[in-house]
């Protein structure tokens, strides 16, 4: 059963007998409505090897996970176990089969003890009852099989997270898993606990146990994984031995597009070098959030763009939400126009005329059973109070005004907010914050999941905004739109800032070679 | 940096170092309530400090028991049922209706416990498969039962068929001490919901589902059926303590039991079991129950305080619960 | 489906048309049953018939569930008001009764105000709760329930207090410009309310806290303040509910007063079309919901079957409406009706797919 004919060029070479994957997903496809979210993706897992999927936002990882764990049903494409057919038409499908899944958000019970959560479902019993003993003693077995230091007995709860990370894989592994599926496990442990962790899937791997490992930390997968599948858009780059591959060639393959094209773009000409000798608008002094931003410093002077440049859990996003203060920071203070204080709520960074876009536009951005209108006057009347309404007057030319500057389709300022496409949602949120007359503009993936035309204007609109003096936090996955709008680069890895610099003919590549981590000493960071 | 020293534990070392796992200070905390009050009521009254005082207070409140068990089950998975106080009128017009009619007694309990449990299965039907709020369910619930026990009779009927008659004064004897019938049933009720709840897979997949019910469903455990399971125990339970309501009380009335399911709530929260779900025993819900029927006792004894200050403390003693729950999960998560 | 709407076509698509056309039913049941049921005679000056008993006894129900909608539109809860309303009742009564002049004016004013006043720093304290100290509203609000009728208890000295002041029982029984006063207080504060809501941004930030709290708090809205707010209203509409049915007795029973009121509030919300999930709300929905639940009353009453068994149609109602909003029991029924032979079952895969493509 090897038709190799249907891999991809990329794909390894014809595999011997004993190399047969243990689960192979061939051809799959998924559409949900009108989108294609994952178009003829093929996957295949062997025994005893550490799997590493990798892509960007949107690339299809999760789709695919769910759709080998029997969340989401195929459209098309075969799903073969041991080399024969199988379907997973449910969750308890693709367990039989030997499939176990960890979630990045522990999904377990941290009111149950660490036994319960293990064998919870399939535990001893004896007269018809549970048989705590034999369930404890069989939980603490298993834990001591994977060298987990911890009382079976003890609730979940009192555990740091790393434990219960540990634990889910103990009940994961308890089932005989054959394929075990690790999806961001480590994104919330520290160095030591990921440490811990590898461990613990370098015994499974060597007990014949195939392991998919997600991580958004290059580091990480470079230390554990085997071999990785690299997806793009909803589609499979490659399959690829990680020892054979650079992590520059890996970064290139994840962000995609060849360089030639890129380096072709149209950009900007040079950067503008902003007055340092002034205050800067804000500034960050070793800002740091636990688990999300080691300590940073990030100044940004009047009539700037920095871009953010960074892959997807790169702490790019984690740094624009301290800068705003909607999450809370562990350590340093974020100054503005000299004022220092520690930003308790997004109110006070408002109130100092900083604004923030969220990159989760549904969950944080838009109101959907309200109209434009209220959708775009809702952050200058939350700062107004509720007493002091914004005349109608007031509230007409301002709505009207935004509508045409950011060409909003319908210009109808009734319409409910959740009927607009995602761009033109995206301009709305865009303009709520352009009302509030701010100085200081955080972008956080603007033009994500946008078309083309609403992405191009709302690139010339950030353009214009720092030309009239508004300083601009850009964050973008997207490289190109980075470099073209930013005035200075900020690159972001593993949760730290790693580099700084003018935008003067910086290209893609120069980028990706500081992410990849091969020049990031050589050209000397500014700070 | 020294030599490690291997510390020798007497006894008395460990004794003096134990602290109960964090999880049952709750309870230890209305068990202290409710011993501390025993202890002021025995100092400042007389014959308050009798055991056959706490004995009453099972009899009493033998109902309120197995009514709370069932509360605690839904709180449990992080759901509530007021229509508790209503299924109670409804099983005592049940059953004093049936028994006037000629049914044999023993007919109708199970008339009376056969339709609390339809009653709950159709809540929580309701609950599960349609995603409508406990709350709003068991309101439609309350509203039915209470209709439908004004539907038998608007009068009331009293009760004087000679089982449920020997049945409600029935007693054991334990030396000077006496309990009834229905204080053990409620007993034993509890002890049933406590295996149930501890050693089945039923019971603690009632705790997964108040845990994070997307977990439990994750994990493979069967939320639906648990889920629409506690409403019917719910139910059972409503009308088995309307049962021992109609031996206490030998009569069916519409008026019946009016807000009992607020002393309930109370009584498991009281017990020290979270309201969001997930943590708390029955064992618990009987020492709250215990605590309030405790409160009345003092009151009744004292003789000057009105027995509004029985719904003022309760409310104070819900407050106090409800803010250190609050506390204690807020830092837990 | 044809691309263009009839005018008909719209209009069922407006909230409030089956609050409406479930009104109409009931009152064509009415009428059906006793042909003179719309009959309203005037006499004395003041109108008497049984539209206008049915608006004068709506009032209750209607004062507190205006509170009730604000306090839902953000998600939450409150079950404390009748709790309040006897509380609210309560003070007023023994304040009158213990003033030098029974019977003055200025003395139920006084009492009025004073005991109002209380009110709502009862549903500021709700709103504490809930909003500082992040209580799930329904436990929150469940601890004044409890302890409230003691207070309110604790205030009558345990005793039915009654009072003799033509003031004040005009708030229930009397007449102004041939109307109900009781009414006119319920259509004043519903105005006060749609004054206080729509004209100021209250309205529109409640709404925007209950439809997604985490993009108001981001967009800096200073949601602790909003909920304190609605809180403390929903306190004080109650009181005046309090006042109301004390007035309508002359004497205020601490253990009976507004029992079950916060149940027929809810109810009349949710049939008023504001959804218990929070959001947008409808104030003339709620209006209508306050009707509706007076007007079934009148019907039970009015077709010969006994007032107690009024319940049963509550419930009935309860569940209609509940199945009527929850997406899980619409998309059940749309299902069976789009798998007959017209047109196949398409919504089922859409059903099994509804996770983000991400």
């Amino acid at each position: 059963m090897t038709q190799m004919d249907l891999q991809p060029a990329h794909g390894p070479k014809a595999s011997s007998d004993a190399d047969r994957p243990v689960i192979e997903m061939r051809d799959i496809s998924i559409t949900f409505g009108s989108v294609q979210a994952l178009s003829e993706v093929s996957l295949r897992l062997r025994a005893g090897e550490v799997h590493a999927l990798m892509g960007e936002n949107g690339a299809g990882k999760s789709t695919l996970i769910k759709a080998l764990t029997g969340v989401y049903s195929i459209d098309a494409g075969t799903v073969l176990v041991d080399g024969e057919q199988h379907e997973f038409s449910s969750p308890a499908a693709s367990q039989a089969a030997g499939i176990s899944t960890v979630y990045q958000e522990v999904n377990l019970l941290p009111n149950l003890t660490v036994a319960e959560n293990m064998l919870l479902g399939r535990e001893p019993r004896r007269f018809g009852g549970i048989n705590v003993r034999a369930m404890n003693r069989r939980a603490r077995a298993t834990l001591e099989s994977l060298g987990i230091d911890v009382d079976p007995t003890s609730e979940l709860g009192e555990h740091p997270i790393a434990i219960q990370q540990l634990v889910a894989i103990a009940r994961a592994v308890d089932v005989e898993a054959r394929v075990l599926i690790l999806d961001e496990p480590t994104s919330s442990l520290d160095t030591d606990e990921v440490a811990k962790l590898f461990e613990v899937m370098r015994r499974l791997r060597d007990q014949g146990v195939a392991i998919v490992f997600v991580s958004h930390f290059l580091d990480q997968v470079y230390e554990i994984a085997d071999r990785m599948t690299i997806l793009r858009n909803g589609r499979l780059v490659t399959e690829r031995m990680v020892a054979e591959t650079t992590q520059l060639e890996l970064v290139k393959l994840m962000i995609g597009r060849e360089l030639e094209v890129l380096e072709r773009l149209d950009r900007k000409v040079s950067a503008r070098t902003a007055d340092e000798s002034g205050v800067p608008v804000l500034r960050a002094v070793g800002v740091g959030r636990k688990g999300a931003l080691e300590a940073t410093d990030l100044d940004l002077y009047e009539g700037e763009v920095i871009g953010l440049a960074g892959l997807l859990g790169s702490g790019r996003t984690e740094l624009a939400r301290l800068l705003f203060g909607a999450d809370s920071t562990d350590t340093g203070e974020v100054v503005i126009r000299s004022e220092r204080r520690r930003l308790r709520s997004p109110r006070h960074a408002i109130d100092r005329k900083v604004a923030f876009s969220s990159e989760d536009r549904k969950a944080e951005g838009v109101i959907g059973d309200l109209t434009v209108a209220d959708n775009m006057l809702l952050a200058l009347q939350a700062s107004r109070g509720w007493l002091r309404p914004i005349p109608q007057a007031t509230r007409t030319k301002l709505v009207e005004q935004y509508l045409q500057a950011l060409d909003i389709r319908p210009a109808d300022p009734t319409a409910l907010m959740r009927n607009l496409s995602g761009g033109n949602q995206q301009k709305v949120l865009l303009a709520r914050w352009l009302i509030t007359e701010p100085e200081v503009l955080i972008l956080d993936e603007p033009t994500r999941g946008i078309d083309i035309g609403a992405k191009a204007q709302i690139q010339a609109k950030v353009a214009e905004l720092s030309a009239q003096g508004m300083a601009v936090v850009f964050i973008s996955a997207e490289l190109e739109e980075v470099l073209r709008l930013s005035d200075r680069l900020v690159v972001m890895r593993d949760r730290r800032k790693i580099d700084e610099r003018p935008n003067n003919d910086v290209t893609v590549g120069d980028v990706l070679e500081i992410i990849a981590g091969e020049t990031r000493e050589e050209e000397g960071p500014r700070a | 940096m020294s030599t490690a020293t291997v510390p020798v534990d007497s006894l008395w070392d460990r004794v003096k170092g134990y602290s109960p796992p964090p999880r049952y200070l709750p309870v230890l905390a209305t068990l202290g309530l409710l011993v501390g009050m025993f202890a002021i009521g025995g100092v400042r009254y007389e014959g308050f400090s009798d055991p056959q005082v706490l004995l009453s207070l099972l009899i009493d409140n033998a109902f309120l028991i197995v009514l709370a068990v069932g509360m605690t089950f839904v709180i449990l998975t992080g759901g509530i049922d007021l229509s508790v106080g209503s299924v109670v009128a409804l099983s005592t017009m049940i059953a004093a209706k049936t028994l006037e009619l000629g049914w044999p007694p023993y007919l109708s309990m199970a008339a009376v416990l056969a339709t609390g449990t339809l009653l709950g299965l159709l809540m929580g039907l309701l609950i599960h498969y349609f995603d409508i709020q406990p709350f709003i369910a068991t309101l439609a619930g309350l509203f039915l039962a209470r209709g439908l026990t004004f539907l038998i009779s608007i009068e009331s009927i009293s009760i004087s068929d000679p089982t449920f008659t020997k049945l409600a004064f029935k007693t054991v004897t334990f030396g000077d001490y006496y309990l009834r019938w229905t204080a053990i049933i409620a007993l034993a009720t509890v002890a049933i919901a406590a295996y149930v709840l501890a050693r089945t897979r039923f019971g603690r997949t009632v705790y997964a589902i108040g845990g994070n019910e997307s977990s439990a469903m994750l994990m493979g455990l069967r939320v639906a059926f648990t889920k629409v399971g506690v409403y019917v125990i719910s139910g059972f339970c409503a009308s088995l303590g309307g049962l021992l309501f109609s031996f206490y009380i030998l009569s069916g009335n519409s008026l019946h039991a009016v807000g009992t399911e607020l002393d309930a709530i109370a009584a498991v929260v009281i017990g020290g079991t979270l309201l969001t779900g997930g943590r708390g025993y029955v064992v618990g819900s009987l020492l709250g129950v215990m605590v309030l029927g405790m409160i009345k006792t003092l009151i009744s004894f004292d003789g000057t305080l009105s027995s509004y200050w029985i719904r003022i403390i309760t409310g104070a003693l819900l407050l106090a619960f409800v803010i250190v729950q609050r506390f204690a999960t807020r830092r837990s998560s | 489906m044809p691309e263009t709407q009839t005018g008909l076509q719209r209009a069922l698509r407006h909230p409030l048309v089956w609050p409406v056309l479930a009104l109409v039913v009931l009152l064509v049941v009415n009428v059906v049953a006793k042909p003179g049921f719309f009959d309203i005679r005037m006499q004395d000056g003041h109108l008497y018939g049984n539209l206008i008993d049915i608006v004068r006894n709506s009032a209750p129900v209607l004062l507190v569930a205006l509170g009730m909608t604000l306090v839902i539109a953000t998600r939450g809860i409150d079950l404390s008001v009748g709790a309040i309303a006897a509380i609210s009742a309560a003070i007023a009564c023994t304040r009158i009764v213990g003033a030098g002049d029974e019977g003055a004016l200025t003395t139920a004013v006084m009492a009025c105000t004073y005991a109002l006043a209380v009110c709502i720093v009862l549903g500021a304290w709700n709103g504490f709760l809930v909003s500082v100290l992040g209580i799930q509203p329904i436990i929150a609000t469940l601890v004044l329930m409890v302890a409230g009728r003691g207070i309110s208890m604790a205030i009558t000295d345990g005793q039915i207090t009654t009072v003799h002041n033509t003031w004040f029982s005009d708030l229930a029984t009397g007449y102004v410009l041939t109307l109900p006063i009781a009414f006119i207080i319920a259509l004043g504060i519903l105005a006060l309310t749609a004054v206080l809501t729509r004209r100021t941004a209250l309205g529109m930030l409640i709404e925007a806290v209950g439809i997604n709290p985490e993009a108001s708090r981001l967009a800096g809205v200073r949601s602790r303040t909003i909920i304190w707010t609605v809180y403390a209203f929903s306190g004080f509409c109650a009181g005046i509910a309090g006042l109301v049915i004390a007035a309508n007795t002359n004497s205020v029973n601490a253990n009976s007063l507004g029992l079950w009121i916060e149940l027929d509030a809810i109810l009349a919300v949710v049939i008023g079309g504001t959804s218990l999930a929070g959001g947008r709300f409808s104030l003339t929905g709620t209006l209508i919901g306050a009707l509706f639940i007076a007007t079934l009353a009148r019907t039970v009453n009015n077709i010969g079957i006994p007032s107690e068994l009024n319940y049963l149609f509550k419930a009935v109602v309860v569940i209609a409406v509940c199945l009527l909003q929850s997406p899980k029991a619409r998309s059940a029924f749309r299902v069976r009706r789009s798998s007959g032979p017209g047109s196949p079952g398409s919504t089922a895969p859409a059903l099994v797919k509804t996770g983000s493509a991400a």
